[in-house]
């Protein structure tokens, strides 16, 4: 446990890049710019660790690094999405916190692979913790000649700066990232053409998480194949898994891919009070919620989740007990998706807005008999058909909630209160 | 309209970007000059935000009403933003925030009566295994609990 991000959450100041060198920390920077490393090797390293998408998406870090045109003219940029604020999701925050030095290596790596030369970290706007921090780390890098114009004689350049957001869920979405950082209003582009190509500034961009290049030091360090095998088939490494909800123990883990749910729900104290587990959403609000049975018998990797018909998206686990009303839960994701819905398309716009108007009648004792039908109806209408995956988003927890627990939604609008609650 | 302080802090931002594109700035400045006029902005300071970055004001307008965290009516010295989203839900948020409103003696999206405080309900915070929690200003608080929460507010100045 606590083996890549967290590696030296216990160590005193362990945000310090006195800490973070200690530990090995910018050796694989140090070896870049002494000309030891070439892009080629890092790109083969990073695939033979199946390193992926930390941010929910899941997408190969190795083979997205590989697609950007890195010998064309002109800047290109690293952005790291730090825009973390996904129901259940509070990893980066802690990475930021504990060590921003490793985010500051990933990118550094990053630009280099990339032939870009300057990054950005947009980091949410109420992260003003993990902001100060991350800004001080920044301070440290320069000062200890680390970042900037042709560092140690090397030739290589690579200026990181922070963004910060004003609070906007959607502005997580890479490309409402970008417009954010030009300083507009976050609304996702049309893709393509895709970021590699046309990103900031319409220069070319990789994104990429927090937790994704925080990672990548270490890969490098230790070698892919020693992460790859941490991990399982398809889902190399380990990660971050935030636990919260009903449970004894609350907090983030950083586990091996592929461990059980058991264990992982083990770990955060088990279940609070001694309460019966009812419901378990694997990978944040957006991923597809599932019954207790069915959770207990999965695997914490993405394979694992997908098998038993959910997504491990940010290895945002929320536990709820026996207490818990799903159709109140399902009632405050959709106000989430309703208010922070863009309003660039018209199928989540008028959707969203829909389904929590529907959600709330329901729960003020005003439901109507063909409400279910309505919901997955409208559900089905933003499903696919809008610009980004905030739709989609907003879609499938609706979907699911009612495949699990459509009795309760039935008993609702019956009689009008919740079946589990006085 | 905007200080010279805040042109100092503003200047540090445009610093991070290309030339020419100053206006991915306006962000922070929306917030530094925010901050310097009571927390809250008008269509004016919006305007002189604009104009010193040299974008259209309408431009500056959009961003200053598409993000959460600017205010657009008066608020009070200290804005508490509770977090009523799933993880601090489970964890009872819902009472804590009739709690606070019972303490207070507002409700979530008023201002107490001495201008000191005003409370909002806002969407997830991000620290959802420190749940329940809230931000006041640019802290955090978590774990919360009724005692905790008078504590805190107790202390607020």
């Amino acid at each position: 446990m606590n083996e890549v991000c967290f590696k030296n959450l216990t160590k005193d100041q362990c945000y310090s890049l006195k800490t973070y060198e200690a530990s090995g920390g910018y050796s694989v920077w140090r070896k870049i710019l002494k000309g030891d490393l070439t892009p080629e090797h890092i790109i083969d390293e990073l695939k033979a660790s199946g390193l992926r998408g930390r941010g929910g998406a899941g997408f190969p870090t190795g083979l997205k690094w590989s697609f950007m045109p890195r010998h064309s003219d002109g800047q290109k940029y690293v952005v790291c999405n730090s825009d973390e604020g996904e129901p259940g999701t509070c990893k980066d925050r802690d990475i930021l916190r504990f060590n921003p030095h490793a985010v500051i290596e990933g990118m550094a790596i990053g630009g280099f692979v990339m032939n870009a030369s300057v990054g950005y970290n947009y980091i949410r706007g109420e992260f003003m913790e993990p902001f100060y921090r991350f800004e001080d780390a920044l301070k440290e890098a320069y000062e200890a000649g680390l970042l900037g114009q042709n560092i140690n004689n090397s030739s290589v350049n690579f200026d990181l700066h922070t963004h910060l957001g004003a609070g906007a869920y959607i502005c997580g979405e890479e490309t409402a990232l970008l417009e954010s950082i030009e300083g507009k209003k976050g609304q996702p582009r049309f893709k393509p053409p895709f970021p590699a190509n046309v990103g900031l500034f319409g220069k070319p961009t990789t994104i990429n998480n927090t937790e994704s290049f925080a990672s990548v030091p270490e890969i490098l360090s230790r070698g892919g194949q020693w992460f790859a095998d941490i991990g399982v088939e398809n889902s190399g490494g380990c990660k971050l898994f935030s636990v919260s909800g009903h449970v004894k123990s609350p907090a983030n883990f950083e586990v091996p891919m592929g461990t059980s749910f058991k264990d992982l729900l083990k770990m955060a104290g088990g279940m609070r009070d001694g309460a019966k587990l009812k419901a378990v959403i694997p990978g944040g609000s957006s991923t597809p919620v599932l019954t207790a049975e069915v959770a207990m018998s999965m695997t914490m990797d993405y394979d694992g989740i997908e098998k038993v018909g959910s997504m491990l998206g940010a290895g945002s686990v929320i536990i709820m007990d026996e207490s818990t009303c799903m159709v109140e839960v399902l009632t405050r994701l959709a106000h989430f998706y309703y208010d922070e819905s863009c309003g660039q398309c018209t199928p989540c716009r008028e959707g969203t807005g829909w389904l929590y108007r529907v959600l709330e009648r329901i729960i003020d004792g005003n439901g109507k008999q063909d409400d279910i039908g309505l919901l997955l109806g409208v559900q089905d209408k933003i499903m696919g058909n809008t610009i980004c995956a905030l739709g989609d988003a907003a879609a499938m927890p609706v979907k699911s909630f009612l495949r699990n627990f459509r009795p309760e939604f039935e008993y609702y609008i019956k009689h009008g209160k919740s079946m589990v609650k006085e | 309209m905007i200080s010279i302080d805040a042109k100092k802090q503003i200047d540090v931002w445009i610093a991070k970007y290309p030339k020419d594109r100053q206006s991915s700035a306006v962000m922070q400045a929306l917030k530094i000059v925010q901050a310097e006029n009571e927390n809250r902005l008008s269509a004016d300071t919006i305007q002189a935000v604009a104009d010193y970055l040299d974008m259209p004001g309408i431009a500056a307008q959009e961003v200053a009403t598409f993000y959460e965290n600017y205010n657009h009516k008066k608020v009070g010295k200290h804005v508490i933003r509770f977090c009523h989203n799933i993880s601090c839900m489970l964890n009872g948020a819902d009472d804590l925030i009739k709690h606070l409103e019972n303490k207070l003696g507002v409700k979530t999206g008023k201002i107490t009566a001495d201008g000191l405080i005003s409370v909002k309900k806002v969407e997830c915070l991000g620290a959802c295994v420190g749940a329940p929690m809230f931000q006041i200003n640019d802290e955090y608080f978590e774990n919360l609990t009724s005692d905790k929460i008078d504590q805190i507010v107790n202390n607020l100045k």
